[in-house]
């Protein structure tokens, strides 16, 4: 009798220690992601699974890109810009170090910049450094930073994840043991499993909540699903699996956070390729789409139409999907102007992601209504990139560009759209070279509405960031300007 | 048996440097830039040409296949083009992982399905012969993926008893470790077993309408005693052929369960390195997989030889 008294006494005991340590809050989170990254060096490789890692958290840039998209102070607390917008004069913060001890001064700004456009750079946004002609230390916590001209994106495009500045002692093994100066260090990666990081105790600006955090590589859809329904992973900032959204929308241990992106979903279609090369024929594809049963079928209602190349949520945005609203009747008087009154056969090349390949049946089915068949030629990233994105052997194609500020795209020559107009391209260049934020929110609406004309593409829509996770949690970011997880501010709430 | 083991061995030999050069030939005629890929959209040409000099990948396909194939005969691997790091410890790390996954549901797999299919061997027509093997039809129909799903949604999401995937490592403790293990190896044994019980039911039969057997009843002795002394062994050399098959295939084939549990095996390796060109790590691994199925062939060979021993005399 009397060891069941005892029982039952430490049972109670035990449940209220362990109730008493519930009121603490968490300090660790385990996140799902989709795709491993290859290696953890933002400044050596394009995949987006590198950035959702470590960008804010283990490395920072002169400047950062906040959760509006607009442009932060970073390791540079403050910058002056000469009148004639040339040079740059960027004051660092004091007594920042890297996670290995080292010292971070102007001269590690130099010899980041300095390494991401030099001759062995293998940065994958090479591009964006382009326009700097010297970088000069003036002392240690002074970076000068002359441009060969003008360029209103500078700032922006310092607070890519590929711009981060790294320390010339740990570069080299950046891939594999990312040192940078950010609230977390890096812990451990187990390869095909997890990633681990943690508060790094010596941080100079605000210090993160959290004291780990751990990413885990889910790619299966309903892996996901399980994986959070289960517990095992808290969060999803960008949830894979667009048919479970509402069952977690139903169930209020979960929230559901449908943000937007950079990502602007398009039909890209080669510009001199005939037929293609006729702008009625364009137009005419870009009528027979209905962008709403698109939305629909391919994406479950999430994601929003675009009627030119421009995301939805920036300041300068124009509304343009009536330019190309859904019309199949105009679009069959299109082609019959275009002497394509019978219709024709075409390819639609389509990469891997769920957008691309459910998209491409509704297109194709709505392609056919007005006469023009499209066989679908599913194909794997490599391949797409050697075959549509390099060779432009391609008639037809969807995908989404993902990059932030990316409208100079159609500008580029050699682009795979092979589309080419020089007021196009004039237009770019003033708009890089414009800093005025009014005349910029001019210019880019201007962009907007020759794209829409044009229709070098038919534009789609925006592509969603569909988050998904725990009702406790506080401070993940709702939308995506850039691939990103940013950790600093996330905290459960008690 | 020497003669017989050697000859099997030299076989062995021949056709891994056969696989070598038809494993590198077939990954260099597969499009696709693996710098390019890693680049992305936005790389300039001379950073892609850049990296490619650095992957090594613009010197002669020739000298590329010696130095790779010198690489594999002293233990060099070489190294991933996206990880950066050695292929062999790629592998290691995921074989830690598949090795005991595959092991434990051949464990399990045959422990279930033997019994099984000797239990309905011996009372052949009876019903409990025909539920069993009714039930080894079902098993062999549901889908694996399928079945890994339902566990994960009945032990996992509604009874919070096991993980619903991942892998904790062995660091984290064996329990840990095994616990993650316990339904992928399920879902991948039932579906083994169901097809080794139907094997062992039917070689037990065809066994057991031999005239040997009818010799032995005749004599007098029990049919417990010639079911087992006489009939099993013989009936071995099928299941045996059936379990080495299932090895391999447990220990690479698996890459659909290990999606669903999302553990980190050498089945993703493979099929994550070849969606991003990681030719090397996907040679190195085929090549690995390539020498355990004719390392496993050869042990089921000779262990014909030990159940069977006219096999040894013959050759």
């Amino acid at each position: 009798m009397l060891n069941i008294w005892k029982s039952a006494l430490m049972g109670g005991a035990i449940a209220l220690l362990s109730s008493t340590a519930c009121f603490a809050a968490k300090t660790d989170l385990v996140l799902g992601i989709v795709l491993e990254p290859p290696h953890l060096d933002p400044t050596a490789g394009a995949a987006a699974a590198i950035d959702e890692i470590v960008y804010a958290n283990i490395f920072e840039g002169l400047t950062r890109i906040g959760p509006k998209g607009e442009v932060l102070p970073a390791l540079a607390e403050s910058w002056t810009l000469s009148d004639d917008g040339k040079i740059f004069t960027f004051k660092l913060h004091k007594d920042v170090k890297f996670h290995d001890g080292t010292s971070f001064d102007a001269e590690d700004v130099k010899f980041s910049l300095d390494r991401a456009r030099g001759e062995k750079s293998t940065n994958a946004q090479k591009g964006l450094f382009a326009t700097i002609d010297t970088v000069d230390v003036v002392d240690p916590t002074t970076v000068k930073i002359t441009l060969k001209q003008p360029n209103g994106d500078f700032l922006y495009n310092m607070g890519w994840g590929d711009a981060v500045i790294v320390a010339a002692e740990s570069a080299e093994t950046n891939k594999e043991k990312p040192i940078g100066t950010g609230p977390f260090k890096f812990d451990s990666w187990a390869k095909g499993s997890q990633i681990a990081i943690s508060r790094n105790p010596g941080y100079w600006g605000t210090p993160a909540v959290l004291d780990t955090a751990t990413f885990r590589v889910i790619p299966d859809p309903a892996a996901a699903t399980a994986a959070l329904m289960a517990g095992d992973v808290q969060a999803f900032p960008v949830f894979p699996s667009y048919e479970t959204i509402a069952q977690f929308q139903a169930d209020p241990r979960f929230k559901v956070v449908i943000g937007t992106t950079e990502g602007e979903t398009v039909l890209g279609m080669n510009n001199k390729k005939p037929p293609f090369d006729n702008l009625k024929v364009r137009q005419a594809i870009a009528h027979a789409i209905d962008r709403k049963a698109l939305v629909d079928g391919a994406m479950f209602g999430l994601g929003t139409p675009i009627g030119s190349f421009f995301p939805p949520h920036h300041p300068a945005y124009l509304d343009l999907t009536s330019e190309t609203a859904y019309d199949p009747e105009l679009a069959k008087k299109l082609l019959a102007e275009a002497g394509q009154a019978a219709g024709f056969k075409t390819t639609l090349k389509l990469p891997p992601p769920v957008y691309a390949r459910r998209g491409g049946e509704i297109i194709a089915a709505e392609l056919r209504e007005i006469g023009i068949e499209a066989e679908i030629v599913p194909l794997e990233w490599a391949q797409w990139l050697e075959q549509v994105f390099k060779g432009k052997d391609f008639d037809m194609t969807i995908v989404s560009h993902t990059e932030p500020n990316d409208l100079n795209i159609f500008a580029r020559d050699d682009y795979y759209f092979n589309y080419d107009n020089p007021a196009f391209k004039d237009l770019v260049k003033q708009i890089e070279a414009t800093s005025d934020a009014e005349k910029r929110t001019e210019l880019y609406q201007q962009a907007q509405k020759i794209l829409a004309a044009d229709v070098p593409a038919a534009f789609l829509f925006q592509l969603p960031k569909t988050g998904v996770w725990d009702a406790k949690i506080e401070g993940l970011w709702e939308n995506g300007p850039i691939q990103a997880n940013d950790l600093t501010a996330v905290r459960w709430a008690e | 048996m020497l003669v017989y083991a050697s000859k099997r061995i030299l076989i062995g030999i021949v056709t891994l440097l056969a696989a070598s050069i038809v494993v590198f030939s077939i990954l260099e005629v597969v499009p696709g830039d693996p710098a390019r890929l890693m680049l992305g959209m936005n790389a300039t040409d001379d950073a892609v040409r850049t990296l490619q000099e650095q992957m090594g990948l613009n010197q002669p396909l020739l000298e590329r296949y010696f130095r790779w194939l010198g690489g594999l005969l002293t233990g060099d691997f070489g190294r991933s083009f996206t990880y950066s790091v050695p292929v062999i410890s790629l592998i290691a790390e995921r074989i830690a992982v598949s090795l005991p996954l595959a092991l434990i549901s051949l464990a399990l797999s045959t422990a279930i399905a033997i019994p099984v299919g000797v239990f309905s061997a011996s009372r052949r027509g009876s019903i409990a012969d025909t539920a069993s093997m009714g039930v080894a039809q079902i098993g062999v129909a549901i889908p694996n993926f399928w079945f890994a799903l339902l566990l994960v949604y009945v032990f996992a999401v509604v009874l919070r008893l096991v993980p619903a995937g991942g892998f904790p490592g062995w660091n984290a403790g064996v329990w840990l470790g095994l616990k993650s293990l316990i339904l992928p190896s399920i879902a991948l044994a039932l579906p083994q077993a169901a097809i080794l019980a139907r094997v062992t039911r039917s070689a037990l039969l065809d066994v057991l309408g031999e005239d040997y057997i009818r010799t032995a009843r005749a004599k007098g002795l029990t049919r417990r005693r010639v079911l087992y002394d006489h009939a099993l062994r013989n009936a071995f050399i099928p299941v045996l052929t059936i379990l080495g098959l299932q090895f391999a295939f447990l220990l690479a084939g698996t890459i659909i369960i290990e999606n669903v549990f999302y553990l980190p095996g050498l089945g993703r390796l493979v099929f994550q390195a070849i969606t991003q060109r990681d030719l090397i790590v996907v040679e190195g691994v085929v090549m690995l997989l390539v020498a355990t199925v004719i390392v496993v062939n050869l042990l089921v060979d000779l262990s014909y030889a030990i159940v069977d021993p006219r096999l040894r005399s013959r050759s």
